[in-house]
């Protein structure tokens, strides 16, 4: 995308297209990630509710995946599963990308 | 023809504020601006106006809540002095960052230690880099109406900047002054009403305000602010020359007082430049060539207009009421050289810091300063460039004479 010049931005660094986050990845900088065990998940709802980044995704009702453009690692969903359950591990960023 | 009236300046600029009737006013009460809000909220208790008053725990929210309600798409305005605006420091320069035309009065008083509840430029003259336009008043008039002027100034869409409005603590706040009010609806028209650029309660169209701007955009929009600045001068010339056709008074970026054939001239901002006309009229009576230039507007600085007034000129005094401790002179003479530098017509110019935290500046000091104009002018010798002046004890003169 061409970056544009001072003449042509909205004044005072407004962002006038509504929800525009999702186009931009935020996520990058995180030093651990949520890797859930969908066996283990009673979907509850607590870590969808609680993710400050709207990054716990559902398919058809139910926690599917995370969306790891956006996730910042904050680690509340793992802790906020309950107690029994656990169905979400925190594992190092740098283990996950060598894909172990 | 306006009605003349007998007013204090903190009066004066509330009754601005009546007449232009803001959709919001949040604040909080600081000496010598506190009379301005306290008047205010009896308008609004008496509903002659339509303004949301937000009384705030501290000037921080109350420039925090005029920003929010300014986002949300109303017109603005605030008062504070001092430590109220020192207070409000980190959110000044959000406010001009967002570029939302917020209005304050800004009624001058020295920053402590030691504390002082007395007019000096410190606190404006400190937040001179916060990106909002100043303009200064020498009396209550002049007061009230920068203050309706601003208002036009800073909505102009190719400005969109907060405006400060300053003017003397004491000296012009609460003292009593003859001056001449517009009628309500003259002034309603000249402001007009305001369009929002984007208000956060047109929920149709969502935006965001105070999005994160890193590396690859904050420049750019620094870049248009700085514009914005620029836009501003010609719209300060428009406005002012606007106003005059309905109030037959006002100067434009600096009044100019005896200065077609001035040889010595002093320059003032704000109440003290009444006391320097006085001393003009009587040294003028003896055929001394003296001369005075007030400015009017500081930010944005009218560099070449006023390197112009100055080319004919041999000496003159730059009065600073607030000192840039460490530097080579106040801050108004910091502007001056840089606007005289590489100027073919340079006039030998000097520096009297004076009037800090109150201290009075009388007839007699001023006289003595013309007096070491002429001299500098004779001899073309400079004794000291920069020197606080009307203090006892030794002199402690900065910079190279
Ligand atoms: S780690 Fe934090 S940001 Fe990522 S999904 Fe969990 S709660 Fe959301
Ligand atoms: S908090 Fe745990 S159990 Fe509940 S939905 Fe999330 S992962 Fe499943």
């Amino acid at each position: 995308m061409k970056k544009k010049g001072w003449k042509e931005l909205p004044i005072g660094g407004v962002i006038l297209e509504a929800g525009n986050t999702r186009g931009y990845a935020t996520g990058d900088w995180r030093t651990f990630r949520p890797v859930i065990d969908l066996d283990k998940c009673t979907n509850c709802m607590r870590c969808w509710i609680f993710c400050p980044d709207s990054s716990v995704v559902l398919v058809d009702g139910k926690v599917d995946h995370f969306d790891y453009d956006h996730c910042k690692g904050c680690g509340i969903c793992a802790v906020e599963c309950p107690e029994n359950v656990k169905a979400i591990a925190m594992i190092e960023e740098a283990e996950a990308k060598e894909g172990k | 023809m306006g009605k003349l009236v007998a007013l204090t300046g903190n009066i004066a600029l509330a009754t601005a504020m009546r007449q232009i009737n803001p959709d919001v006013c949040a604040a909080y009460p600081i000496t010598p601006s506190t009379q301005v809000i306290e008047q205010f909220s009896e308008y609004v208790a008496d509903g002659l106006v339509d303004t949301e008053l937000i009384a705030a725990e501290s000037e921080h929210s109350a420039m925090s809540a005029c920003i929010g309600a300014a986002a949300a798409g109303g017109r603005v305005m605030t008062a504070t002095s001092s430590q109220g605006l020192a207070y409000m420091w980190e959110m000044l320069y959000i406010a001009a960052g967002m570029r939302f035309p917020v209005i304050l009065a800004c009624v001058n008083r020295a920053l402590s230690a030691p504390i002082n509840i007395h007019g000096d430029h410190s606190d404006s003259m400190g937040a001179r880099d916060s990106g909002w336009i100043q303009i200064y008043a020498e009396n209550a008039q002049e007061a009230y109406d920068n203050l309706i002027q601003a208002v036009r100034i800073g909505e102009q869409m190719d400005v969109r900047l907060p405006v400060m409005c300053c003017m003397d603590g004491f000296t012009t706040s609460h003292a009593i002054d003859t001056l001449e009010l517009l009628d309500d609806k003259t002034v309603r028209d000249f402001i007009g009403e305001y369009k929002a650029t984007h208000p956060l309660l047109d929920v149709e169209h969502p935006v965001t305000y105070g999005a994160l701007d890193l590396q690859d955009y904050f420049m750019e929009h620094k870049r248009a602010q700085a514009e914005a600045m620029k836009n501003s001068r010609k719209v300060i010339v428009d406005i002012a020359k606007e106003y005059k056709k309905i109030s037959g008074r006002g100067s434009i970026y600096f009044e100019e007082y005896y200065m077609d054939d001035a040889e010595v001239v002093m320059v003032i901002m704000n109440s003290a430049a009444g006391t320097v006309k006085t001393v003009i009229d009587a040294m003028r009576a003896r055929g001394e060539k003296v001369g005075l230039l007030k400015p009017r507007i500081f930010r944005p600085f009218p560099y070449n207009e006023l390197a112009d007034a100055l080319s004919n000129v041999k000496a003159v005094a730059i009065m600073d009421r607030a000192d840039s401790v460490g530097a080579e002179g106040g801050p108004l003479f910091m502007e001056f050289k840089s606007a005289l530098y590489g100027r073919k017509n340079q006039p030998m110019m000097i520096n009297k810091i004076y009037g800090l935290g109150g201290r009075d500046l009388m007839l007699n000091d001023i006289e003595e300063i013309y007096k070491e104009l002429r001299e500098i002018k004779n001899t073309g010798k400079i004794k000291a460039l920069s020197e606080y002046i009307t203090v006892r004890g030794e002199e402690a003169a900065y910079g190279k004479a």
